[in-house]
């Protein structure tokens, strides 16, 4: 992103305007909490004030798929709840991304059984893996960066 | 004491009982397994008045029969004092008696080893898969069902 201030006093500054969006987005993610095992005491560590996601612009998550744009896929992910997953995905407005947290969304873990689904991109895609049983929350807040990285990078949706 | 008064009332349907430091257990026919239960339960001086657990094991790498142990874990609150009883369930005959009528609790309990093991109960009012969907076919908690067979509802098949 280039903004240069030219003068104190006009003020004004220049960017494109996909730069533009994409420094806004990054910065103003409501994200999606889908939290079903282990991983969301970490996500819970991640969210408070010891840590505090709120510095990254991501500190209000929100109860509702239609009014969030990062969906945050903490713990384990059965056969059984996956159609409630693709469902909720569904229910998202674009542009919207995923996160997988932990190593259960991410590959299945050591969950290789009946059971689980082996990785949560057999279902829906993802943008940013959290290895990690559990990931501790630097781990998260590194996640969280890469995924703002992507979001400025990207071509944004208008 | 608990066990002689067991096999004094039920005489050669008390199969074996053993009583490791304090740990009684009682293994029986499976057709006596109701009126057990209800002396258990009524007797002044036994009481045991909570079903505190409710589960199976299935024997089929020591090829024996009957396959199945249904086990039960019942705690006297009144006395202190625990109690376990183990009634063989052959595959070919997969039907013991049902405890709803005097615990409530094994409702879930007897869903879930007929969800897991594939025993059914006489006499339960509502006998359907608990932890598994609907669509799922067979039992995964059985010794011969496939360690990694997946059935999922959406999504690659492995």
């Amino acid at each position: 992103m280039n903004i240069q201030a030219q003068d104190r006093q006009e003020s004004f500054v220049t960017s494109q305007l996909n730069d533009l969006i994409g420094w806004a987005r990054k910065f103003s993610i409501f994200q999606y909490p889908f939290v079903t095992a282990c991983c969301g005491m970490e996500y819970m560590a991640t969210a408070c004030s010891h840590y505090d996601i709120d510095r990254f612009g991501a500190g209000l998550p929100r109860f509702s798929p239609r009014q969030s744009d990062v969906l945050m896929v903490v713990g384990t992910i059965s056969h059984k709840l996956a159609p409630v997953l693709k469902q909720i995905y569904d229910q998202m407005c674009d542009p919207k991304w995923v996160v997988a947290f932990g190593v259960c969304t991410c590959t299945g873990g050591f969950y290789d059984n009946y059971a689980t689904v082996m990785g949560i991109d057999t279902i829906i895609p993802v943008d940013v893996y959290i290895p990690g049983c559990p990931p501790r929350p630097e781990n998260v807040l590194d996640g969280l960066m890469k995924l703002q990285e992507k979001i400025q990078g990207q071509k944004q949706m208008v | 004491m608990i066990l002689e008064k067991i096999k004094e009332k039920f005489l050669d349907d008390v199969l074996e009982t053993s009583d490791f430091r304090g740990d009684l257990t009682a293994v029986v026919k499976k057709e006596i397994i109701q009126d057990l239960m209800k002396f258990l339960k009524s007797d002044s001086a036994l009481e045991f008045n909570i079903l505190m657990d409710l589960t199976a094991v299935d024997y089929l790498w020591q090829d024996r029969t009957p396959r199945f142990d249904v086990v039960y874990h019942l705690f006297s609150l009144p006395k202190n004092q625990r109690l376990r009883i183990k009634a063989g369930v052959d595959e070919k005959d997969c039907v013991i008696d049902s405890l709803v009528s005097l615990w409530p609790i094994a409702n879930w309990f007897e869903r879930e080893v007929w969800d897991m093991f594939g025993i059914k109960f006489k006499g339960h009012p509502d006998l359907k898969r608990i932890l598994m969907y609907q669509q799922f076919e067979g039992h995964p908690l059985r010794k011969d069902y496939p360690i990694i067979k997946r059935q999922p509802l959406i999504g690659p098949k492995n």
